[in-house]
């Protein structure tokens, strides 16, 4: 049973990048469209939130012959940098980042839509730069709303299936996140190993939820 | 103080509703029934016979299925395929599976120890070989399987030996040479033996492990490197599953697949006789 905790500690570092991904890029691409108006905003907007609607296995697929050794973008990533994604994990981690991105980056976008210009017009007069605004103003109070995007992605990750297997295979140690050792231990017949993993696996679902609750309660404080 | 229009219109207000709740209701059970009979409707029109096989099997059994039923128009065959021993835990689980074929005797053999299958009507019906494969756009091919072990090869596709046939075959042969330590690092584990096949025809591995039958499907893709022979033949057993719904059908899918007929056809797609 001790074989658990490494699909575990994996599924938990696949997920954790994920989310620092999301947290980066979900966050710029919120703003982003939450700020400024330019043609193809809608589309845009549409693009990036059909991970969301897609089937798994179809990002999996597009995900595979992208970055494939014969893919276009995976051959230039081969022949310019050595970086190969397929069967690593690194690649699991671009699939749950992928899938999970439309949690994060809406809810950013809908944080940053409900802050009030005023606060940062009031920054602006007094002559602070924008970057500064961005950073001490801006994020500080679409925060919590980010924050609820994050854990939600970082569940969301956690429990990626579909794309992961097309993209990363099944290796374990390096590729076997806890959904997929579950599926293969339930195709080999293992139903001991099954049992033991989808306790670990609900009982991490609870302790992310709880920890949810706690860093995003229902009031902010100050406020009631 | 409610005036006398407003009672009236209190009471004129819960007639209302109580005609909306009854109409509801009344539509409610109306749509119900209608999706209940669009859900279930389907089963109703032929007997089905539930044919679980190998991967490796897909192309041949999808070729058989109408054949068979030009034979018995009364019966439409739903073909399920994958790794043969995901299809045994399906079964185990309660599938309504009425066939079983499996690409190995392990997995008949797991199945037979449950109970799963009728014994006396289990018979081999088809043999194959363990190929290595590489990619058709790849440089050169390796020799031997003692070739695969060199750094050259990064990564081999290999069926899991836990639940797929092919894999198991596999690590059988690579035990047997002594390998195993040394391939087992670069393997990519494959959930079917089409998997296998696939990430080769991708050049996503430099090599794989699959059947003949298989190599034979994508010859613009991949290219056979060499047999490797297995220490047991290859041998597909098939048999009805011991809770078959449809056992008179089961019992004649099973012998039509021994007919001259079916096997011409097994034979198109490279697989031997027994």
């Amino acid at each position: 049973m001790a074989d658990a905790w490494i699909p575990l500690a994996l599924t938990l570092k696949v997920a954790g990048w994920a989310t620092l991904l999301n947290l980066i890029f979900g966050v710029a691409l919120g703003y982003l469209l939450a700020r400024t108006r330019f043609p193809g905003r809608d589309l845009l907007d549409a693009i990036l939130t059909l991970p969301m609607v897609m089937p798994p296995t179809v990002l999996g697929y597009y995900l595979l012959v992208l970055l494939g050794r014969n893919g276009a973008f995976g051959a230039w990533l081969q022949s310019t940098f050595g970086i190969n994604l397929i069967f690593t994990w690194q690649g699991a981690v671009l699939a749950a980042a992928i899938v999970a991105f439309p949690l994060t980056f809406k809810s950013a976008r809908a944080a940053f839509e409900v802050v009030e210009p005023q606060y940062e017009q009031a920054a602006r007069v007094l002559r602070i730069g924008e970057m500064a605004i961005f950073f001490r103003v801006t994020l500080p109070l679409a925060w919590r709303g980010i924050l609820a995007g994050l854990l939600l992605a970082f569940a969301r990750a956690a429990g990626e299936f579909g794309a992961t297997l097309m993209v990363a295979g099944s290796i374990p140690g390096k590729t076997q996140t806890l959904s997929i050792a579950v599926y293969e231990a339930v195709q080999a017949g293992q139903d001991d190993l099954a049992n033991f993993l989808v306790l670990v696996t609900s009982l991490t679902c609870i302790v992310v939820l709880l920890v949810a609750g706690r860093l995003v309660p229902g009031r902010v404080p100050g406020q009631s | 103080m409610i005036s006398d229009g407003g009672v009236t219109s209190v009471i004129y207000v819960c007639i209302l509703r109580s005609i909306r709740y009854t109409f509801t209701e009344k539509i409610m059970s109306r749509l119900s029934l209608v999706i209940l009979t669009l859900l279930f409707s389907a089963q109703a029109v032929a007997a089905e016979l539930t044919v679980s096989a190998a991967a490796s099997l897909t192309n041949a059994f999808r070729e058989l299925a109408p054949l068979y039923e030009a034979k018995h128009p009364d019966t439409k065959v739903q073909l399920n395929f994958a790794g043969s021993g995901a299809l045994l835990q399906q079964i185990a689980k309660g599938a309504p599976v009425d066939v079983f074929a499996s690409a190995d005797q392990v997995t008949m053999n797991q199945a037979q120890e449950q109970g799963l299958i009728k014994a006396d009507q289990r018979s081999d019906f088809v043999s194959n070989s363990l190929v290595v494969i590489v990619p058709l756009q790849g440089s050169g091919a390796p020799a031997s399987i003692q070739d695969l072990a060199k750094p050259a090869y990064e990564r081999v596709a290999i069926g899991l030996p836990a639940s797929v046939p092919v894999g198991r075959y596999t690590k059988s042969v690579l035990e047997k040479a002594g390998l195993w330590a040394a391939i087992e690092p670069k393997m990519i584990g494959a959930q079917n033996v089409r998997q296998a096949l696939d990430y080769v025809a991708r050049g996503e591995v430099d090599a794989g492990f699959v059947y003949a039958t298989d190599a034979a499907i994508m010859p613009d893709k991949v290219k056979v490197a060499f047999t490797a022979p297995t220490q047991d033949p290859i041998l597909y057993p098939i048999a009805p599953v011991a809770s078959a719904a449809n056992a008179g059908a089961a019992k004649s899918f099973v012998d039509f697949v021994h007919t001259d007929e079916a096997q011409a056809v097994m034979a198109k797609y490279g697989f031997g006789k027994p």
